[in-house]
């Protein structure tokens, strides 16, 4: 804020009134959708059929927000996606720090082979695993469960959430270890007892970050489940024959919780998304 | 003779035990953290990877076959789904990737109200291909908001059918508009963080040379941004070919792609050989397009030199 108000007051020049315009057009393009699918999904049943239809809201309805969380599969599949959500922020966190320790901290040979590997696990084409996963969990008498699913998105989030770990690990100083490990810890009193406490703002970053891919994967669930789907699978199932107010309501319920999720993830979208940098 | 060699290398063979213990154990720490994550990757990630080749590959009894590939080329929807996943890629990535190399640099100017500007920008970051897919299915649909306007506007007189069967254009249209608005904020944090990675000296050297905002973006920002631009190339064509949720919530069938191919062999017919046939033809072709940045985004020397 200081250095902002000690910089002296920009002028304004028509470049800059070309950039406040490009802004301003992308900010709309970005927002009028989401506005468009909540006045949709708002207003009252005998208003979703309107034609043409009105841009502004029309009486406030939750009509069509109930009608879609009461039909058939809805909300246990939402019950489900939340189940799934958990198990994968766990199973993310649980394999995910340790290894983002490893890269944080230690020089070993293989280091850079590791972040390879991370990097081009995420370039890789994450459809391919349902199809024999589908298969395999047939066998092992998992096929339509939550934890199948949970176990792909951990697959998904795991390169993720190493990198976010290893970022917010490196963010500790190592000297606050070293000066716990000269007190007398081992390096595993001192991870639990200094860094895991002051990593727990990033951590639930990467916990939140595991969770929205959960909650937003769609192919893997369809795939891995028939009577037991996530909130997105049972959507996708439903589509074919559902009316408008279901898949208006619909498309607000997926949308909202990103406006949340992202207000507390931006500080590490730059960690998460970014270039990886050793 | 002998003893006074043997003396030092007697010394050092009873010492390399004890360091090599001592040694390893710190370097082995590394490994045992890693080992966890190694373990379900390759369960879970490698494994099945060279198991839909495999698949790929059988019949349904096991033996090996190279037919997959024939019924695949024969399916009714092949060609049409190769097509329209090819064109719906070719449109999304340079309109997204040019969008969004203007959202990095406006969102690097200090305009005011950046912070707000920010927020509204990163929002798509965590909305789904499907939520975004039922977003604008609200204004595409027959009855949606876009027939509302152009009727109030008298510009038609009945709703037009952009999502039709038969109406190409507009659904190619809807699903582009849906996925750049929905994947562009992914390119534009990648490509800031390239930027913010670019010495401001650099920049202002530029500057200081009389360089134009303009000339500063084509000959100093963009040159560096290549290795950037190569990694949200590939992270986004990767997952253009996968393209799914938006095209399942726009289009339902009307519009076939490779991956609503794949998934609907294995949940309509339980083929999982056809279905793994489709997910490698993705892979394949992913995997040139990772090769093809790789080969013709190659950052030559020159450049930080110049």
């Amino acid at each position: 804020m200081s250095a902002a108000i000690r910089r002296p007051r920009r002028r304004a020049t028509p470049q800059r009134q070309l950039a406040y315009a490009a802004a301003g057009l992308i900010t709309a393009f970005m927002l009028f959708p989401l506005y468009l699918i909540a006045v949709a999904a708002l207003q009252p049943r005998t208003a979703v059929f309107d034609y043409p239809r009105a841009l502004y809201p029309s009486p406030f309805s939750i009509e069509s927000m109930a009608f879609f969380l009461n039909a058939t599969g809805i909300l246990p599949a939402l019950g489900r996606s939340l189940v799934i959500g958990v198990m994968t922020v766990v199973l993310a966190l649980a394999l995910g720090c340790p290894a983002g320790y490893a890269v944080a901290r230690y020089r070993f040979a293989g280091r850079d082979l590791v972040q390879l590997l991370i990097v081009s696990v995420r370039a890789f084409p994450i459809l391919i695993l349902a199809i024999p996963l589908a298969v395999t969990f047939i066998n092992w008498n998992l096929y339509d469960s939550v934890l199948s699913v949970a176990l792909v998105h951990t697959v998904m989030a795991l390169p993720l959430t190493i990198l976010l770990a290893a970022s917010v690990f490196l963010r500790v100083p190592s000297e606050l270890e070293e000066a716990a490990m000269s007190m007398g810890t081992s390096r595993f009193g001192a991870v639990w007892r200094i860094v895991l406490p002051l990593s727990r703002q990033g951590l639930g970053a990467a916990a939140l970050f595991a969770f929205v891919l959960s909650w937003n994967e769609v192919f893997a669930a369809a795939v891995l489940t028939v009577r037991n789907p996530t909130l997105p699978a049972q959507i996708v199932g439903a589509l074919g024959q559902s009316p408008l107010p279901f898949r208006f309501a619909g498309g607000l319920a997926l949308t909202l919780p990103a406006l949340v999720f992202i207000f507390f993830m931006r500080p590490y979208l730059f960690s998460a998304f970014g270039q990886a940098r050793s | 003779m002998s003893g006074q060699v043997e003396a030092p290398a007697l010394r050092e063979a009873a010492g390399r035990p004890r360091r090599a213990v001592r040694f390893s154990r710190r370097q082995l720490e590394p490994y045992a953290l890693l080992a966890p994550a190694a373990i379900f990757m390759t369960l879970f990630f490698a494994w099945p990877a060279v198991q839909t080749l495999l698949i790929a590959f059988q019949k349904a009894n096991g033996s090996w076959t190279l037919d997959n590939f024939g019924a695949m080329a024969r399916d009714t929807d092949f060609r049409l789904a190769l097509r329209n996943t090819l064109l719906v890629l070719v449109l999304i990535i340079p309109i997204e990737t040019t969008i969004a190399l203007l959202m990095a640099v406006l969102a690097q100017s200090r305009l005011f109200g950046r912070d707000v500007m920010l927020y509204i920008w990163s929002i798509p970051l965590a909305v789904s291909d499907l939520a975004a897919g039922l977003v604008w299915f609200s204004i595409f649909t027959s009855h949606g908001y876009l027939n509302s306007v152009l009727q109030d506007l008298h510009l038609i007189a009945h709703p037009v059918g952009f999502l039709d069967y038969n109406n190409l254009g507009g659904l190619v249209t809807a699903i582009v508009l849906a996925e750049v608005w929905r994947s562009m904020s992914l390119v534009m944090v990648i490509i800031m963080s390239g930027i913010q990675a670019i010495p401001p000296e650099l920049d202002e050297a530029a500057e200081s040379l009389g360089a134009g905002a303009w000339q500063r973006f084509w000959k100093v920002t963009l040159p560096l941004l290549k290795p950037t631009l190569q990694v949200a190339l590939i992270l986004r064509t990767t997952t253009a070919f996968q393209v799914f949720g938006v095209v399942l919530a726009l289009a339902g069938s009307a519009l076939p792609v490779l991956a609503v191919k794949s998934e609907s062999w294995v949940t309509e017919y339980r083929n999982y050989q056809l279905a793994a046939t489709y997910a490698i033809l993705i892979l394949v072709l992913s995997s040139l397009s990772t090769v093809g940045y790789l080969l013709f985004l190659r950052t030559p020397r020159e450049v930080f030199q110049r």
